[in-house]
């Protein structure tokens, strides 16, 4: 069994600590500002859209598609050099946000560009990571 | 406004190995490729009033490399945008000369990549803490070709772009690698298994690394380093060589944006600047040094400079037009570019010293009558966030 681990994100990186904490829930949280309405992701104290920005937190249904995505088939990571070949892709959330994953439940040769996906949470002991699969 | 003579490059090196075997460390690389480039350009150590370092050499660059080099320049620019930050010196050192601030600039660079066995590819790393968004993205696992992979398959899925128009980069550079000695040298050295002229049909046919991209579509990593030499219109006069001037800058930064368009790199906002202060245009550059780290890198940038409109760049590329030898298009990497000369990190300074090569007639792969080039630099990484630095050269 192999058990060098995914690398986990830091629950203590000020901006995006939030979203982290979210995924606990198993919750994809997402901010937009109230005044401007700018979806703001990955997450931030300010808002990008205007100088004066009210940032809500809001949960995605988790759905979305695949924007683009290659298939690796050569990593030296340790970690990852024994999940070759997989796939890393640009997923766009159907409120807005891109955040990049991987797809997973599927052969590679049958993720496409546009596919509809959702959100399939890995779990961690402190966190839990949003990959996708195709629905 | 600026003037179209305010700076030149009157000096250039390159280091010529490509595997210094651990013994040669960054910094030596950069005091030798300087004392060379001075040398070049007839001047000395003690000429020298503006330094511009990308941090290369290890420790805060603004404060260990005057030192290193025994210099007291008046004007000290440590801009690291990766690969682009020759680009983006190149462009404040006419901006400080044209300014009165300084009257000769040196820019240095020096890796042993090759020797280390590193990763490449992010310059631009260092500093304290971490950005958030390195937070977000390390857990998927998303090496460097499979960012730019990510570029091509949009690319290919906007555009209908393919892995044979693709390929055009690979063969064209590979066409004038191997009229270059240090390149053909350098394949030797990191034991590249076949080194000859490559066709269509051998790139798209290696080995696949991360889809679309194949192994001939990759620039290799290798050690090295070089440096470039500017100076004024009244210290260029009295040069060992004739004048190459910059004509015109521009910078640029893009990340990841949502609803963004990945296949639009940053060379979209820099090149207009350039082009427009330069007074030119894409149509009349007779050489394109433009960033190769892979296939797609340079579809895109000929794209975003403007040579095609954006998503023609496949179809615009057939026909080996970007050979020295052939019209219809520029002359592209003409000392074999980072996919089969040199890689050892951050190569923007080489794109420089290419383009200069080419405007002195000193080209292994000369355009007969060379007048205008573009040197392109992208600096970190083309499907994420990354720096654009375009700069125009021209010879009297």
């Amino acid at each position: 069994m192999n058990d060098v681990k995914r690398p986990i994100p830091r629950s203590d990186e000020p901006d995006t600590a939030a979203f982290w904490q979210g995924t606990k829930e198993k919750e994809f949280r997402y901010q937009q500002c109230k005044r401007c309405n700018t979806v703001v992701f990955y997450s931030r104290r300010h808002c990008t859209g205007c100088t004066d920005g009210e940032l809500e937190w809001k949960t995605s249904a988790g759905t979305g598609s695949v924007y683009t995505f290659s298939v690796v088939r050569q990593s030296y990571h340790p970690f990852f050099r024994n999940m070759v070949p997989y796939v890393v892709a640009w997923i766009d959330m159907d409120e807005g946000p891109r955040i990049l994953s991987n797809v997973t439940g599927v052969a590679p040769e049958d993720v496409s560009v546009g596919q509809k996906v959702q959100v399939e949470w890995e779990e961690h002991e402190t966190l839990n990571i949003p990959l996708f699969k195709p629905i | 406004m600026s003037s179209d003579r305010d700076a030149a490059i009157v000096g250039i090196h390159e280091y010529p190995s490509r595997d210094v075997e651990g013994e040669v460390s960054p910094l030596q690389i950069k005091a030798e490729s300087a004392a060379r480039a001075l040398e070049d350009a007839g001047l000395n150590w003690s000429d020298v009033d503006a330094i511009y370092d990308a941090g290369d050499g290890g420790g805060m660059g603004g404060l260990n490399i005057a030192e290193y080099f025994g210099l007291k320049p008046n004007v000290i620019d440590t801009t690291n945008v990766g690969g682009s930050s020759y680009e983006f010196h190149a462009a404040h050192a006419k901006r400080d000369i044209a300014a009165g601030k300084a009257k000769v600039a040196l820019l240095t660079y020096g890796s042993t990549a090759h020797s280390n066995a590193r990763a490449i590819g992010v310059g631009g790393r260092g500093g304290p803490g971490m950005h958030p968004a390195e937070n977000m993205d390390a857990f998927a696992g998303m090496t460097l070709i499979a960012n730019y992979a990510m570029v091509a398959r949009r690319h290919m899925h906007q555009y209908g772009t393919t892995s044979e128009q693709l390929a055009e980069i690979s063969t064209a550079t590979r066409y004038h690698a191997m009229r270059n000695p240090e390149a053909v040298k350098a394949m030797e050295d990191l034991e590249f298994l076949d080194i000859r002229e490559t066709t269509i049909s051998d790139v798209v046919n290696s080995r696949m690394i991360a889809d679309p991209l194949h192994l001939l579509e990759c620039c290799m990593i290798s050690d090295g380093g070089g440096a470039v030499v500017i100076a004024s219109p009244e210290v260029a006069r009295d040069c060992r060589k004739p004048p190459v001037w910059i004509l015109g800058g521009g910078e640029a930064t893009k990340y990841p944006e949502n609803g963004g368009d990945i296949t639009t790199s940053a060379a979209a906002q820099s090149a207009p600047q350039a082009f427009g202060e330069a007074g030119v245009t894409p149509a009349e550059m007779d050489i394109a040094m433009v960033y190769d780290s892979f296939s797609i890198t340079v579809l895109t940038l000929l794209e975003d400079l403007g040579f095609c409109k954006k998503g023609e760049g496949g179809s615009w590329v057939q026909g080996g037009k970007l050979r020295f030898d052939q019209s219809g298009g520029p002359a592209l990497n003409t000392d074999g570019g980072g996919l089969s000369s040199n890689h050892p990190g951050m190569r923007g300074i080489f794109l420089l010293i290419e383009a200069a090569r080419q405007l002195r007639g000193e080209s292994t792969s000369q355009v007969a009558d060379a007048r205008l080039a573009v040197a392109h630099g992208n600096g970190g990484m083309l499907g994420s966030r990354h720096a654009a630095g375009t700069v125009i050269l021209g010879r009297d």
